[in-house]
């Protein structure tokens, strides 16, 4: 098993210089720069143009820079942001809660809802049911999510303010303006809870409704095809024939016997979704005025903010290797098949 | 404040915020930060300029004409290179949990605010570590040799030349917001002087209270206000990027105000009871930039045969949702000294004589053309693309980000580019110098590279001169020229929308297209 972690563990170390080099590329690989974004159509000074950038460091080389990039990335500093000139990792550390709380939720939304169906799916198989929810899944795996937010924004929230005030959700945002919750641990749930105003904790909730669900779509699709494709499989084992032959009920049966060795590919499964959840935010967050990492990393690359982009891109990207890491680990533990393979 | 602070959680004070007037204002992006000199997007300017922060002069609402503003009054030099401002007495800056003030607004302040920018040897300038853009583009650190104290409510700039626009300039936000010189040195001694652009303080008529990154700005009414006292209690801003979420969330009634309304959405509120959209004729021009120094587009009779070959009616409705009215002059109508003779050319027969009279090869031009921004780039480079090819010039409509889009042109990459111009400070100097003078082609803000020392003459003329009836004269000639000349062709002058709930009251939309809300109350 040890072996087994060393290598995996020693795998990320590529991968990691691997992020750093591209998002470092990849931005300054765009034409532009931070100062000539921030003058906009206006006149720029070749001389004033040249001392900011000077400044900034930009009129180095861009091998000495990625050095100074990566000299001070192992050392935990991502700079500041050009733009608001606030440390990278304090930006990262404000916003970031609100990205995980809507991840979360999408992804308890996705897995509660994609094993259910996914279960069912595989003990209804052929049925109206099964052909139902594979149907929803593929239909929900390609929806865009763009398309996918807006939709359920004009139902729940426009049509149903005339039809059911009552149900109606909230457009966008994480809370009703006229709630001023001072922030202590950016997780809109758990603040609004602090505060003691249950009023502030359902509008809390009830934002957070629409955008888990728009988030969690894809996801879901994949977990219900997954589960259900994993369930099939092993319904057909001998010692599921052998449980139900030994009388016992089908819910023991499918619930305790199957499920469990059915949910082996389906975690793999939820651990990758991390990386689509955080990419999905992206687009969900600027749908739903969501203040979270997405939007933050989609501005600074209209603003040329490159300690921004380049700190930003290896932080979630680092989240995305860890969570694999781990579920890799998972998976090895789980299935000693996997650990002892060369 | 603390009180407040401890307010929140009671119940009384509850009840009490329950009956608290907001006025709640969906924007289209967030604030850069609230030191408004450093930065110059138009929702920074509304989230600091006009709440936070007061100027010397201030522009009376809807229009561009200048009236007092921490200045009281101004008097010019006869040689135009002074001018004095005489300040406001009894003004207060903002008491917040991080400063509480122990004097008026005093000629200190000013001095502070202005040579912070100006003088780089200013212990506050390197707060800024990208410079000041704004003030380096408006040509600002060349204009303004010193500022001086004559007593303590009273200052002089002297002028390196006679500057017309000066007056206006000092009503602008981002060039003429004045800080507070104590708070200041207070957070110099503790070494904070960065805090000044995420704890800010002014004399403004809302109190900053708190910015939640990139969600929630929220400021309250400054009970001390010079101009009388806002009639809404809390001032919030709900930054909403996505232009069709904006229009659910005012239908719904989170936001009371949308600003910035794309033309595309023009068309949502009709008949709306709740909501209305509001239109004005901005400070606003679309123009089309070939680049005068490549091959054909440096031909006038090209460049004309682009302007008479493009249906402005067609492209109007399907671009702006017909919102907007065909442009002739690169001065859009709201601004004085308007060239209203000047007309509009279409003429597709006459566009066809002039490209064969050129000698056009049927080379492929590039037209670059960005991707977002207010209108949607793409349609509008087909139609143009489309009209183009009905006269025989081939064209490539080339999509490109907003950052290589102002890097390629700044250098001259283009054929052929279309842009948006906001006016700044109502002077048809503030059109002219920065897109259509020989200087602004090295510094990129002349996307046409065009280059006519008569042009140059005049502005510079009209620049030095304060008789606003000789000015108009000059800027009537020089209006005539870049028309004749065909310098760029004036597509159109889009509508500046804002919607607005019918429960708010006292709104006035500003031809800068910014947003002031210190007159406004709510039912």
């Amino acid at each position: 098993m040890f072996g087994f972690i060393l290598r995996r563990v020693a795998l990320v170390i590529p991968t990691f210089l691997g992020i750093t080099l591209l998002a470092f590329s990849l931005i300054h690989l765009i034409p532009g720069d931070p100062v000539q974004v921030m003058a906009g159509e206006r006149r720029l000074d070749p001389a004033f143009h040249a001392e900011v950038m000077h400044r900034l460091g930009l009129d180095r080389p861009l091998y000495e820079q990625y050095g100074v990039y990566l000299w001070k990335a192992l050392h935990l500093d991502l700079g500041e942001s050009f733009v608001t000139h606030e440390a990278v990792w304090s930006e990262f550390l404000k916003l970031f809660p609100a990205t995980v709380e809507l991840s979360l939720c999408a992804l308890i939304f996705a897995s509660v809802f994609g094993l259910l169906a996914g279960v069912i799916a595989a003990i209804k198989r052929g049925s109206v049911f099964d052909h139902g929810v594979m149907g929803l899944s593929l239909t929900g795996f390609s929806m865009p999510i763009f398309w996918w937010g807006l939709l359920l924004i004009m139902f729940f929230s426009v049509y149903m303010r005339d039809l059911a005030p009552d149900f109606a959700l909230p457009v966008s945002g994480r809370m009703a303006l006229e709630f001023d919750i001072t922030p202590r641990t950016g997780f809109m749930l758990v603040d609004a809870w602090l505060s003691g105003d249950s009023g502030a904790f359902r509008s809390a909730l009830s934002h957070l409704v629409l955008p888990a669900i728009v988030l969690g779509t894809i996801p879901l699709a994949v977990i219900a095809r997954m589960t259900r494709s994993s369930m099939l499989e092993v319904l057909r084992e001998d010692y599921v024939r052998t449980a139900r032959a030994k009388g016992l009920s089908p819910t023991r049966v499918v619930f305790v016997h199957a499920l469990r060795n059915a949910l082996v590919p389906v975690i793999t499964v939820i651990g990758l979704q991390v990386g689509t959840l955080l990419a999905g935010a992206v687009l969900t967050e600027t749908i739903f005025s969501w203040p979270g990492v997405g939007k933050w990393l989609i501005d600074a690359i209209g603003r040329r903010d490159y300690p921004v982009v380049q700190g930003g891109i290896l932080i979630t990207a680092t989240l995305v290797i860890v969570v694999n890491l781990l579920v890799d680990l998972l998976y090895g533990l789980i299935n000693p098949r996997i650990r002892h393979a060369k | 404040m603390k009180l407040l602070h401890a307010c929140t959680l009671s119940a009384l004070c509850l009840a009490t915020q329950a009956h608290a007037v907001n006025l709640t204002v969906c924007t289209e992006a967030s604030p850069d930060g609230f030191d408004i000199v450093q930065y110059e997007s138009a929702v920074t300017n509304d989230a600091a300029g006009l709440t936070i922060y007061d100027q010397l002069l201030l522009f009376k609402p809807g229009t561009t004409e200048v009236i007092p503003g921490l200045a009281e009054k101004w008097e010019v030099s006869a040689d135009g290179l002074n001018y004095t401002f005489h300040l406001r007495k009894g003004v207060k800056f903002h008491t917040t949990p991080w400063f509480k003030p122990t004097r008026d607004f005093n000629a200190d302040d000013v001095l502070w605010s202005i040579n912070r920018v100006n003088d780089k040897n200013h212990p506050a300038h390197g707060v800024a570590k990208n410079g000041y853009v704004y003030w380096e583009g408006m040509g600002m650190s060349g204009l303004i040799k010193s500022v001086a104290k004559v007593d303590d409510y009273t200052v002089r700039f002297t002028l390196t030349r006679p500057e017309a626009p000066f007056i206006a300039d000092m009503a602008m936000s981002a060039l003429a917001s004045i800080y507070s010189a104590e708070y200041a040195a207070q957070l110099q001694k503790t070494r904070q002087l960065e805090a000044i652009n995420t704890q800010p303080v002014g004399t403004g008529p809302f109190v900053f209270k708190s910015y939640q990154k990139d969600a929630i700005i929220r400021y309250t009414a400054n009970p001390s206000y010079w101009g009388g006292v806002p009639k809404i209690d809390n001032l919030i801003f709900a930054v909403t990027l996505d232009p069709s979420v904006r229009v659910q969330r005012l239908k719904a009634g989170e936001c009371l105000v949308g600003t910035n309304m794309r033309a595309e959405t023009a068309a949502a509120f009709d008949g709306d009871k709740n909501v209305q959209m509001m239109r004005m004729n901005a400070l606003l021009t679309a123009y089309i930039a070939p680049n005068a120094k490549h091959k054909f587009t440096s031909d006038k009779r090209f460049r004309q045969a682009l302007w008479l070959a493009l249906d402005k009616k067609t492209y109007i409705q399907s671009v702006y949702g017909g919102n907007a009215t065909p442009a002739a002059s690169f001065l859009p109508p709201g601004m004085w000294s308007f060239d209203k003779s000047l007309a509009n050319q279409y003429d597709p027969e006459k566009a066809k004589a002039l490209v064969k009279a050129v000698g056009y090869d049927g080379t492929e031009l590039s037209l670059f053309t960005r991707v977002g921004g207010s209108i949607d780039g793409k349609r509008a480079g087909e139609l143009m693309q489309a009209d183009w090819a009905k006269v025989g010039i081939k064209v490539k409509v080339q999509m490109m980000e907003w950052g290589e889009l102002l890097k390629r042109t700044g250098k001259g990459d283009h054929d052929i580019t279309f842009l948006n111009w906001a006016g700044d400070n109502g002077d048809p100097d503030n059109f002219f110098t920065p897109n259509l003078v020989c200087d602004a082609v090295e510094g990129g803000g002349n996307k046409s590279q065009w280059c006519n020392k008569q042009f140059d003459a005049l502005v510079d003329e009209a620049r030095k001169t304060s008789d606003p009836k000789k000015r108009t004269e000059l800027y009537l000639k020089a209006q005539k020229l870049v028309y004749d000349e065909v310098g760029t062709i004036p597509a159109v002058f889009p509508e500046y929308m804002t919607a607005v709930n019918r429960r708010v009251s006292g709104f006035v939309q500003s031809p800068f297209t910014n947003n002031d809300f210190r007159r406004v109350s709510v039912k």
